[in-house]
């Protein structure tokens, strides 16, 4: 008997994030960190373990040296399988012809292969974009009950908002009459979340069609969706009422973050029920000095605070010292935040160092934006970085 | 240096020190620090020295040990060659399970040869230290030692229920050994930490003819005994040693994590591997006060917490004041709770209101999944 899995995910995760500006310089965009301790690509793969699918391709294209050095071999997320597992899947040199992925659609063909040997009956495409706890096996069951040749995860978005997504006109039992891109006038509020279940010959079948049409753009949204609805191809809405927020842009991954806060969080990363699981910090527990003040904030390990941290995400061996202040924040692993400094509505990336006495970023009454400081950079002491300033580089102030 | 020696670890060897925490669990697995267990230190000063084979043995109490170090992979021991090796008792119709070190060691023998490294080494898992067994590796190559012993010097009488002295010359032969000896009160003496390291191919030797002599006692009758004939060294250490031999020295130990300077030396040079839970970031809610204290990951804190230590995903409810108390995993304290000097063990249900409280030469226990 030929050894198979039923479905096998794809996760697109060569976006270039070019909307996080400075946090996705030297880094994809699934690697950006997120609510302390995670990354943005540990949610769809624990999405896919806690869902039972065990076998993912990770498609990687842009900056993929510090993300497949996570993934590693996929043991954080228990896709270390002698059968199955998690792959990155990069661009290749083949006989014929090699490329780099030029589209959404073209990135999967390329990759027909690696599918191919599982045998599988569906694939489930995804993006490595978005913060959300999904059963995709409860996905996989609506798909198999419809009959449908292909499923699409949906939620409602503000009507106002509708013209920013791919938007899906349908009928009372659910499925596709009509798939518009961002259209100005929406007839709908049910955008596609990019989360996508193919019975598997038929994504096949599309697919290579797709690649044989010179005047396609390799994309699913605009090209490969739109030509299996003209087909005639079954295709369904699965409707989607949980937290799913975009993190593509600074100021909703702020938000995302700041979800988490709260007595009663927009989206609870501690459920036991459906854990997130993430390559873990090798740190002691954090430690919170005597003259230190946390208020609703989340800590992660081999943090030490000394000063004062209200409303705001810290990652792992984050040095607030004494006299600091921290508010309105996302720290990102190893920053460290001197004697007398103040961090106000920023976002800082990995390593960067605030000297004592400089200021970064403006309140949020204030309009300005978030401040973003990129990593490994240095703010010298006493200098002043504005509100919604974008820094990538060693700052003194003058 | 790197794969010149195999790790044994003795897993039980001195619980009776610490009922309270060893009635459910090996001395080994006896949590510490917020999110570890003794044996993680023992492990990674193993793992940082380069070492990939490590023999845990057992003898009792053994699931909440297994449960915690799994295949070994946490500390990059999952090895196809080597790695983590539980050795749990053998014994055949002829033979009891093993009473004491020799026997044990005895229980052993098979793993020592079939293993191919040039030295073992060996610690109990009651002492917490950052131990550079690379460096202490090279001492016992350049001495050409049969055996090893890493001391420190204590003031004071030692609490231990059993524990050796030794006296060393300035070339580190050690010339006198004593056990359980009357220490006067700021006396000073060389304290074995229970770690050494031998040559695998001696080790394997004295081991087969103290059994053929009906021999019992390692300390007594191999050390002790033979301190003129055997090659035996002493190598000091300097550090900072956490020596875990009752509830009460677990508590002062557990304390002096507070020290950014213990967590200096513990922490800051190497890593010390643990098994991972996956929990989320701690969660401070408005209202929180937190100071002095170590926070593990997966807490949820509403109240204040002052001077302490909290374990993986504890709960400290509204208006509830925690002090100078050690709070294992998953304990949920309920809101308007006074606790002072308590440790309490793992999955402790501290109702609301509940006032609590030890000293600091005596901490209230709270036992293993009780509920108040």
């Amino acid at each position: 008997m030929q050894r198979k899995k039923e479905c096998v995910a794809m996760l697109l995760a060569g976006g270039q994030g070019s909307r996080l500006y400075a946090l996705t310089n030297n880094i994809a965009k699934p690697a950006v960190a997120f609510g302390g301790k995670y990354r943005i690509i540990d949610f769809p793969l624990s999405n896919c373990i806690n869902s039972g699918i065990d076998t993912v391709g990770v498609l990687t294209q842009y900056e993929p040296l510090e993300l497949n050095e996570y993934i590693g071999n996929g043991q954080p997320w228990d896709l270390d399988r002698s059968f199955g597992g998690v792959h990155i899947l990069s661009p290749y040199q083949a006989k014929k012809k090699s490329s780099w992925f030029e589209g959404t659609a073209n990135a999967i063909y390329q990759n027909m292969a690696f599918m191919k040997k599982y045998n599988p009956d569906y694939i489930l495409i995804l993006s490595g974009d978005h913060i959300y706890k999904m059963d995709y096996a409860a996905m996989l069951k609506a798909h198999k009950a419809t009959g449908a040749d292909c499923t699409i995860a949906a939620i409602e978005v503000p009507m106002k908002e509708a013209s920013r997504f791919g938007i899906l006109n349908t009928n009372e039992d659910g499925s596709i009459y009509q798939f518009e891109e961002k259209p100005k006038q929406p007839k709908s509020n049910l955008a596609s979340m990019g989360i996508y279940i193919f019975t598997a010959s038929k994504l096949f079948k599309y697919l290579t069609e797709d690649d044989e049409n010179p005047n396609s753009s390799k994309d699913f949204g605009k090209d490969v969706l739109p030509a299996m609805l003209n087909a005639g191809e079954k295709m369904y809405s699965y409707r989607f009422s949980g937290y799913w927020k975009d993190v593509g842009t600074i100021s909703s991954l702020w938000e995302a973050n700041m979800d988490l806060l709260g007595e009663n969080p927009a989206f609870d990363v501690n459920d036991p029920d459906w854990k997130i699981h993430s390559r873990n910090p090798l740190a002691p527990p954090e430690y919170i000095g005597d003259r230190a003040v946390v208020g609703n904030s989340l800590i992660s390990l081999g943090c030490e605070i000394g000063g004062t941290v209200i409303n705001s995400v810290l990652s792992s061996n984050v040095v607030i010292e004494e006299g600091a202040e921290v508010i309105d924040s996302v720290l990102m692993a190893g920053t460290v935040v001197k004697k007398g400094a103040k961090v106000v509505y920023s976002i800082v990336d990995e390593h960067t160092v605030i000297e004592s006495g400089a200021t970064v970023g403006e309140d949020r009454e204030k309009n300005a934006g978030i401040a973003v400081l990129g990593r490994n950079i240095t703010i010298g002491a006493g200098a002043s970085v504005a509100g919604g300033q974008i820094l990538d580089k060693d700052y003194k102030g003058e | 240096m790197a794969n010149s020696a195999v790790g044994v670890i003795f897993s039980n060897v001195h619980d009776e020190n610490i009922p309270e925490l060893s009635r459910h669990r090996t001395m080994a697995s006896i949590p510490y620090g917020g999110r570890y267990r003794l044996i993680d230190f023992t492990l990674s000063n193993m793992v940082n020295a380069g070492i990939t084979t490590v023999g845990v043995v057992t003898k009792y109490n053994y699931q909440s040990l297994i449960d915690h170090l799994g295949s070994g992979k946490d500390w990059d021991l999952a090895r196809k060659d080597g790695g983590i090796i539980l050795l749990p008792p053998y014994s055949d119709e002829t033979d009891a399970p093993y009473t004491n070190r020799l026997e044990a060691l005895k229980g052993i023998t098979g793993f020592l040869n079939h293993r191919n490294e040039d030295y073992v080494v060996i610690s109990d898992c009651d002492g917490i230290a950052h131990i550079d067994y690379a460096a202490i590796l090279a001492y016992h190559e350049e001495k050409n030692a049969d055996i090893t012993m890493i001391y420190h010097e204590e003031e004071g009488p030692v609490d231990s229920g059993y524990f050796i002295t030794l006296t060393a010359g300035d070339d580190g032969r050690v010339t006198g050994l004593k056990i359980n000896p009357r220490i006067k009160a700021k006396a000073k003496s060389n304290v074995y930490m229970n770690m050494m390291i031998l040559n695998r191919e001696f080790l394997i030797d004295i081991i087969q003819d103290a059994v053929t002599r009906g021999l019992t006692s390692f300390g007594k009758d191999i050390l002790s005994k033979n301190v003129d004939t055997l090659k035996i060294y002493g190598y000091k250490f300097e550090g900072y040693y956490a020596g875990i031999d009752s509830l009460q020295k677990y508590y002062q130990h557990s304390m002096e994590l507070l020290d950014k300077n213990v967590r200096d030396e513990l922490f800051g040079a190497r890593d010390i591997y643990t098994k991972v839970r996956d929990s989320a970031p701690s969660k401070y809610f408005d209202g929180a006060q937190v100071k002095d204290s170590l926070i593990s990951d997966g807490c949820f804190i509403e109240g204040t917490v002052e001077n302490c230590i909290l374990f993986r995903g504890v709960k400290v409810g509204k208006g509830s004041v925690v002090r100078n108390s050690i709070i294992m995993q998953d304990t949920v304290i309920g809101s308007g709770v006074q606790l002072d000097c308590v440790i309490t063990d793992k999955n402790v249900v501290i109702r609301d209101k509940r006032h609590l409280a030890g000293c600091e030469d005596l901490p209230y226990f709270v036992a293993k999944g009780r509920m108040l």
